[in-house]
Order: structure tokens, then C-alpha cells, then sequence
């Protein structure tokens, strides 16, 4: 997978899989001391920590469907070859934090791709998980909740062509007015 | 240069659809809708799911075919990704794999439209990768 966007697709479904209500999608962008963080927080059922333990494991999955589960390993692999780091921490019956480190400037690190995209095929899950998602950079900040969106839609669903060309619209703008480079 | 988009735009816009929505209400019960279900984990993400999933969404859209297209968990065809399940209503869903554009635009244009089937369907009764 070549870019970020494509990773938190993946690594989300796995919040919503674990019946979490909320998924917490942090982005922080510090070119100055070459970092570029993203961190996952759902409230779902966690693991226990044999299943932490695990779950880099490209052998290892709670699916029955198939033997492998490549999602965390390969996001490690590719934060691990842009000089950074991935940190897993997960409770049970409390939810799951995962906290993942690229370099900046590394040229091996992903670029950020289709985030509006994933967010909104996030946002019209099937189990109305909420999606929050919070991207900082030096030039600014953007926030989007699904919870405020639902909210001014009033029951009309994410799905609707029209809404969701507006807040396709609506993510790429406010993402490019504080991106630096991509 | 045009002022960015915020939800006080959503709003608006929002009110002006629902005037449309209502006239479209008779397709609100899903089981009267053509449903097309793309397998979305690890396996169809790194081969090009998301794409194929707007392709339909844009593509069904721009021709005025009402339909519900979501994404679903792995199939257990990891081989044959991006997977699809097309259902048509009355009749049995249907599994198509390796759909790129071209062969959306295939299904779209043979099965959706004349109800014609297209390569590439997976036998509903063919083993998964583990069997």
C-alpha cells in the first residue's frame, strides 16, 4: 500500500470490526523536528495483550476466513523503513490506541493520498461508528466529525450522491489550505 | 478564489436535496435497490478496492441508476481482489472478481443494465483460500 490514506482505511475497519462507537483519527504533521505522527483510538472491545503481542504477527488474525493478517504488519514495515516507529496498546473492553511514526522528510514515507476518500467510505459504515478525524500542521488545523455531520444532515444519509460530493469537496479544500507538501 | 467549504454550506445544500430525496422515496426499502458490496479489507485495499468502489458510486451516479453500494469485510478470495457482490433485485447475488474500471464499467454496462452475465463471476459453491 503507497499511501497513508490507504493504511487508516484498513487499520479502521478493524475499530469498527471491534464494535467501537468512536474512532479517533489523529494526524500531526512537524516537519521542524521530522516527524509525521498518525495515531488510531477506538472504544471498542480491545485485545488482550497475547493479542497484542500478536497482532504484528503477519501470521496471526481473529478472522476464520483466511490464516493471515496483513494490515499491522504491513503498516509497521512501512513505518519502519521511513526511520519511524509503531506502538500498539489495546485493553480489554476499553479499546484499542495505536500510535504510528514516519520521518517527515524520509523519502521512503508514504504521502497522505485519498484522505477524503477514506473518510468517507468510513463515515458511511454500516454500524454508525463515528469518525473523528483531526489533522494539525504548522499552517493550521482541520477537524472533521461525522458526529457534527450527522447532526446538520438530520437522518438524510452520508451516502447521498449529492452530500457526498460536498464533503469530498469540503475535506480536499480545507486539506489543502493547510498542507505544506505532498 | 471561492470560499471554503464549512457545514453551514452543508446545511443549505442539505435542504435542497431533500426536496429531490422526497421524490426518489420509492427506493428507500434496500431489497427493491441493486446492491453492490465491495470487499474492502487489506487484501482489495492493496489492490485497488477503493477505487473501484468510487468508479461505481461515480459511474452509477452519472447515469441515474439508483443504487446501494457499500463496503464489506474479506470474502476469503484474496487471490481474485478487488471482489465484488452484485445483487440484483429478484435474483440471486453474484460474486465478481478482479474488477477493475473496465470490468465495472463491463458490469455496469452487461449486468446491471440487461441483466446479461459477464466473466469473471466466482462460483458461489468455490472453496475459499484455506479449503
Amino acid at each position: 500500500m503507497n499511501e497513508l490514506a490507504l493504511h487508516i482505511l484498513d487499520i479502521a475497519q478493524n475499530s469498527i470490526r471491534a464494535h467501537a462507537g468512536l474512532i479517533e483519527i489523529f494526524i500531526t504533521e512537524h516537519p521542524a523536528s521530522n516527524k509525521y505522527q498518525i495515531e488510531i483510538k477506538d472504544d471498542g472491545k480491545g485485545m488482550n495483550p497475547q493479542q497484542v503481542e500478536q497482532a504484528s504477527n503477519p501470521f496471526f488474525t481473529s478472522r476464520t476466513k483466511r490464516k493471515v493478517g496483513l494490515g499491522l504488519p504491513l503498516l509497521k514495515h512501512n513505518a519502519e523503513l521511513a526511520e519511524g516507529s509503531f506502538h500498539l496498546h489495546s485493553e480489554e473492553n476499553k479499546g484499542t490506541q495505536l500510535k504510528v511514526n514516519f520521518g517527515f522528510h524520509h523519502i521512503d514515507r508514504p504521502v497522505l493520498g485519498d484522505m477524503a476518500g477514506t473518510l468517507l467510505i468510513l463515515a458511511a459504515n454500516e454500524k454508525q461508528t463515528d469518525i473523528r478525524y483531526v489533522h494539525k500542521t504548522p499552517k493550521g488545523e482541520f477537524e472533521f466529525n461525522t458526529r457534527e455531520v450527522k447532526n446538520e444532515l438530520d437522518g438524510m444519509p452520508l451516502s447521498t450522491p449529492e452530500i457526498r460530493k460536498f464533503l469530498n469537496e469540503m475535506i480536499r479544500e480545507n486539506l489543502e489550505q493547510i498542507q505544506i507538501s505532498e | 478564489m471561492n470560499k471554503i467549504k464549512s457545514l453551514a454550506d452543508l446545511k443549505k445544500l442539505k435542504e435542497e436535496v431533500q426536496s429531490k430525496i422526497k421524490l426518489r422515496e420509492k427506493g428507500d426499502n434496500p431489497d427493491n435497490l441493486i446492491q453492490i458490496k465491495v470487499s474492502m479489507a487489506t487484501c482489495g485495499i492493496a489492490s485497488g478496492a477503493k477505487d473501484t468502489m468510487n468508479y461505481f458510486i461515480e459511474e452509477l451516479d452519472h447515469q441515474g441508476i439508483d443504487a446501494l453500494i457499500t463496503q464489506t469485510g474479506c470474502m476469503g478470495f484474496c487471490y481474485a481482489e478487488p471482489t465484488i457482490e452484485l445483487t440484483i433485485p429478484g435474483s440471486q447475488p453474484v460474486i465478481y472478481g478482479e474488477v477493475d474500471k473496465a470490468k465495472a464499467q463491463e458490469i455496469i454496462d452487461k449486468h446491471i443494465k440487461l441483466n446479461e452475465l459477464v466473466d469473471g463471476i466466482i462460483p458461489v459453491n468455490y472453496k475459499t483460500i484455506d479449503e
